[in-house]
């Protein structure tokens, strides 16, 4: 069983709780604008490859500083194109007791119910909340998104929320107050995050060259984000 | 024995003999807490500093030197009392009669104390200087009348540096704590004990006499002391009886160590959990409150921070930023399940708020995985506000040292009041491996350093053959390392004794020679090149390998790759042996560090181009750091590396590793950062890892530093075992720190 890679970080520190081995898996189907990975929309575009085994060997390398509050995480990449891989490495992981995190926008038709038995937490990426936006985002409908967030909830799967906030997309309040309504619905919430959008990846899509899709938009602005996030909260709390 | 001045503590040990770390365990009261209870600067605080702020911007213009006082010598009661702002200073003593003025000390050497003076625009009062030159030997006299013609070539060569035959060899702690606890009458009624025994070993009879003679000169010193505090209006012959009292005393016996010695590390010892027993005992008694707590220890710190030396600029050179060590050890242990934390830990990393970050004293906290939490984060944040930290393995020096030792220098661990170290400086083992190839041949100079070896002459260097070779030189320098050391230690206790530091140690104490070794992992990847790739010497007319050409790649220390983590192992271990066979000075054990401070720099430039591709000239990476940018598998990797070198029985004088990342790297805000910086350190220690110094910060921001020094007065960073201002490192140096590895976010 190989897992096919574009990069490891062993010291993973904001894709999880704790500090964690983060995976990023080659190969996603969706084309989002801000992406920052465009180097992992093919799968044969990996750099390394890898087996459940040796993920084991690594994470027990740096296990000192793992313990007991890390893991592992699966990203990408959309981890869940290799699907079979995440399965077979997760459930080796939980073998021996490691916390293991998936960073997934659910963007892939299949089941996944066997896969997230060995999964602790869902780190979801919400590209948006209605169809239109998360087309025009990602440039794909929200069956798939909308079938893995309800078998999340129906294996009562502990869920991080992610979002990216792009200006002049949905920067604005309203959208917030909308964001609000949706994830008010969502079970076992734990923790929400709101990413602001930045440009630093022109230079990989300039690389590959291909046309930078937000060209001419700025960088979130990191204390205006942070307030969005907040008022979220609040919303959140409120009700 | 009872006093009054130790009403309410408890214990019976501690009083029938000296045993600080007895009174400790006995009194101190372990504080789990968080840092809420904190005091902000004090006014009289406030007023103290910034008059020290000013004197310090004036030092910095006048190119690092305010005033040297040119008419007495160095000596614990030549100078009238000093103060900043007397009437605003709750903690008093200056090295001489006014704050940043500097010492003359020429017993280390005549030759340097005068070139330091002149470096500085100084003339000593002839009438001094005649009588001085005329009727006292120095250290430096005697070293050199001893040294053999090969020491001396070895030396001039760079193959050993930074060796202490000219100056104060520093490194001496003594427990200062000693005089606030017991009172100077005492201190000396106990040695007086130790002096009366009229038998005299005839098996043992210099040992025997020598000794004699230096428990009557600390007797005199302690007296000394006792005259010194008296200056100031205080009477030391009795034990502290209150909190500031505790801290006084401490002070004016650290203060007298910097009054009689220059030695390159003044370090202070492990004071912050004392003191918390006396500020306890007055917080009880509503003697003082917190503010006043914070206002002492804020106060002791300021004086540390004015401790100054005169140097050379060749001194300099070596030891980047004019350092003095006064290190501090903070928390650590007391067994597996009560840590040494106590308020003043957190009060002592405090000052690092309430007097902005700082080089001095060289705050070191001894890490265990079993710290309360809310003092591992409030260390952390600490560290990434102020680059100002280092810490050190509490869990790896612990079962070696017990629960009272302290960090001498940057890494150096001893028990307080029981060992004192021989300082030996470093030898070069990347010259050294040239010397193997190139037949002890200098390779800068063309000089025959080291005699009765041959050169290799094969076109590609072959692993087996050059290793051999390595280890028959290792062999042989070892020897030429050891007699130096033992020669430099022989004529410092002769001509430049350490009395008042030694007076605060047992009478009968442990001696360390502490060894060390530079360009480590230099050598370690040459190694690894000859072994794994093809190296081809370039050499000259005369056969002398003056460059290489590497053809193939090969793994690189830094990397968490045992294939050449192993020969990092094994060339330690190996030197270490060639070491600990030969017979040293007064028995004394020896010992090793991986350190170079900042000398790494100049080691560089003294070296020429190596088998793993680094070019004649070019710096070593600091201490057991792997060379620049070559730790590419990131951060944790190259931590793992160094964490595998040996400290038990090898290593055992510290390992020093100098850590750089960004802050974006360590986490989206603070809390973030502070949460994965305790993991890093936890992990980093469970491995039996030694010592570590954090900087969180970007290059960027260095490069902007260098440019615009004026932006950045107290930009602190931690560079080996010790935290510089930026601004005051030369260009050379403030480079270095620039090339070498950030751990990025990838």
């Amino acid at each position: 069983m190989k897992g096919y890679l574009t990069e490891i970080e062993t010291m993973g520190l904001v894709d999880g709780p704790g500090m964690r081995l983060v995976l990023f898996l080659s190969g996603c189907p969706y084309r989002c604008l801000y992406c920052h990975n465009p180097e992992t929309w093919i799968k044969n575009n990996y750099t390394q490859t890898t087996t459940p085994k040796e993920v084991l060997k690594l994470y027990n390398k740096f296990k000192n500083y793992y313990d007991p509050s890390g893991g592992v995480t699966f990203s990408g990449g959309e981890p869940l194109v290799q699907s079979a891989f995440v399965l077979q490495t997760a459930k080796l992981l939980k073998k021996h007791n490691v916390h293991t995190a998936l960073d997934t926008a659910g963007g892939v038709v299949g089941d996944f119910s066997k896969l997230l038995k060995y999964i602790d937490l869902v780190i979801l990426d919400i590209k948006a909340t209605t169809e239109k936006e998360h087309k025009a985002i990602c440039g794909h409908d929200m069956q798939n998104f909308n079938n893995f967030l309800a078998l999340c909830e129906k294996l009562d799967k502990k869920l991080w929320l992610r979002h990216v906030i792009v200006p002049n997309i949905n920067d604005d309040e309203k959208h917030i107050e909308k964001l609000a309504k949706y994830i008010k619905n969502i079970k076992n919430v734990e923790k929400i995050e709101l990413l602001p959008y930045h440009s630093m990846a022109k230079s990989k899509y300039e690389k590959f060259k291909i046309k930078y899709p937000l060209d001419g938009y700025l960088d979130m602005d990191k204390k205006k984000c942070a307030e969005l996030e907040s008022k979220l909260l609040k919303l959140l709390h409120k009700s | 024995m009872e006093e009054v001045q130790w009403k309410d503590f408890k214990g019976q040990i501690w009083k029938e003999k000296i045993d600080v770390s007895a009174f400790i365990e006995a009194n101190y009261t372990e504080y789990t807490g968080d840092e809420s209870f904190l005091s902000p600067i004090s006014k009289k605080t406030k007023i103290v500093w910034d008059r020290c702020v000013k004197l310090l911007e004036e030092e910095r213009k006048k190119g690092g030197c305010l005033d040297v006082e040119t008419n007495i010598l160095s000596g614990i009661t030549a100078f009238k009392p000093g103060y900043i702002d007397k009437e605003n200073e709750v903690i008093v003593g200056l090295q001489t009669d006014a704050p940043l003025k500097r010492i003359v000390n020429m017993y280390g050497g005549t030759k340097i104390a005068l070139k330091a003076l002149s470096a500085h625009g100084y003339k000593l009062n002839p009438q001094v200087q005649e009588h001085f030159v005329t009727y006292r030997k120095t250290h430096n006299d005697g070293v050199y009348d001893a040294y053999t013609p090969l020491i001396r070539r070895a030396r001039k060569n760079g193959l050993l540096t930074g060796l202490p035959d000219g100056y104060g060899r520093g490194r001496i702690i003594g427990d200062y704590r000693r005089i606030a606890l017991y009172g100077i009458d005492r201190l000396i009624e106990e040695k007086q004990k130790d002096l009366c025994a009229d038998y005299i070993d005839e098996n043992n009879l210099e040992e025997c006499i020598r000794l004699r003679e230096e428990v009557s000169e600390q007797i005199k010193t302690l007296n000394q002391i006792k005259e010194m505090a008296k200056s100031y209006g205080f009477d030391v012959s009795k034990p502290a009886q209150n909190a500031q009292q505790a801290l006084q005393w401490t002070y004016f016996a650290y203060l007298s160590g910097a009054k009689e010695n220059n030695g390159a590390a003044t370090s202070l010892g492990r004071d912050a959990t004392f003191f918390d027993i006396y500020i306890e005992r007055d917080l009880k008694n509503g003697i003082i409150n917190e503010e006043e707590a914070q206002e002492l220890i804020d106060q002791f710190v300021i004086k540390l921070r004015l401790i100054r030396h005169l140097r050379t600029p060749e001194y300099d050179e070596l030891f980047a930023g004019d350092p003095t060590w006064v290190t501090e050890s903070i928390a650590g242990m007391l067994d597996e399940k009560r840590s040494l934390v106590t308020k003043s830990s957190f009060r002592f990393l405090h000052t690092l708020e309430n007097l902005d970050a700082s080089a001095e004293p060289n705050l070191t906290v001894l890490w265990s995985k079993n710290l309360p939490e809310n003092f591992k984060r409030y260390a952390a944040k600490i560290s990434i506000k102020t680059d100002s930290i280092q810490y050190e393995g509490d869990d790896t020096m612990r079962p070696l040292y017990g629960h009272d030792y302290a960090i001498s220098c940057c890494v150096s661990s001893m028990k307080e009041g029981k060992q004192m170290q021989y300082f030996g400086a470093r030898c070069n083992l990347a010259k050294a491996l040239l010397y193997a190839i190139n037949g002890g041949y200098d390779e800068m100079s063309f000089m025959k350093v080291v005699d009765d070896c041959e050169r290799i002459q094969d076109e590609f260097l072959d692993y087996s053959v050059v290793r051999q070779k390595y280890s028959q030189m290792l062999k042989k320098i070892a020897k030429i390392y050891v007699d130096a050391n033992n020669i430099i230690h022989y004529m410092h206790d002769k001509y430049a004794y350490e009395a008042s530091q030694m007076a605060l140690h047992d009478t009968n104490v442990e001696r360390l020679m502490a060894f060390g070794v530079a360009g480590f992992s230099c050598a370690v990847d040459s190694l690894s090149a000859i072994k794994y790739a093809k190296v081809k010497p370039i050499r000259n007319d005369e056969g002398i390998a003056i460059d290489f050409e590497i053809s193939g790649d090969f793994p690189k220390f830094g990397n968490d790759d045992d294939r050449v983590d192993n020969l990092a192992i094994e060339l330690v271990q190996e030197f270490f042996d060639d070491l600990k066979v030969h017979k040293l000075y007064r028995n004394a054990k020896a010992t090793l560090s991986i350190l170079t401070i900042t000398s790494n720099v100049v080691y560089g430039q003294k070296t020429g181009s190596t088998p793993d591709g680094r070019k004649a000239g070019q710096a070593f990476a600091p201490g057991a750091n792997p060379m620049h940018n070559r730790d590419n598998s990131g951060a944790l990797s190259s931590l793992n590396s160094v964490a595998k070198i040996p400290f038990a029985n090898c290593c055992q004088d510290g390992i020093s590793n100098t850590f750089s990342i960004v802050p974006s790297a360590l986490g989206h805000n603070l809390d973030e950062q502070v949460n994965n910086l305790v993991h890093i350190l936890d992990g980093y220690f469970a491995q039996g890892a030694q010592h570590i110094n954090v900087n969180v910060l970007d290059r960027e921001l260095l490069i902007d530093a260098m440019n615009n020094p004026s932006k950045y007065p107290n930009l602190t960073i931690r560079v080996s075992g010790y935290a510089v201002n930026f601004n005051k490192l030369d260009r050379a140096h403030q480079e270095e720190v620039i090339a070498r590895t950030f751990h990025e976010k990838r």
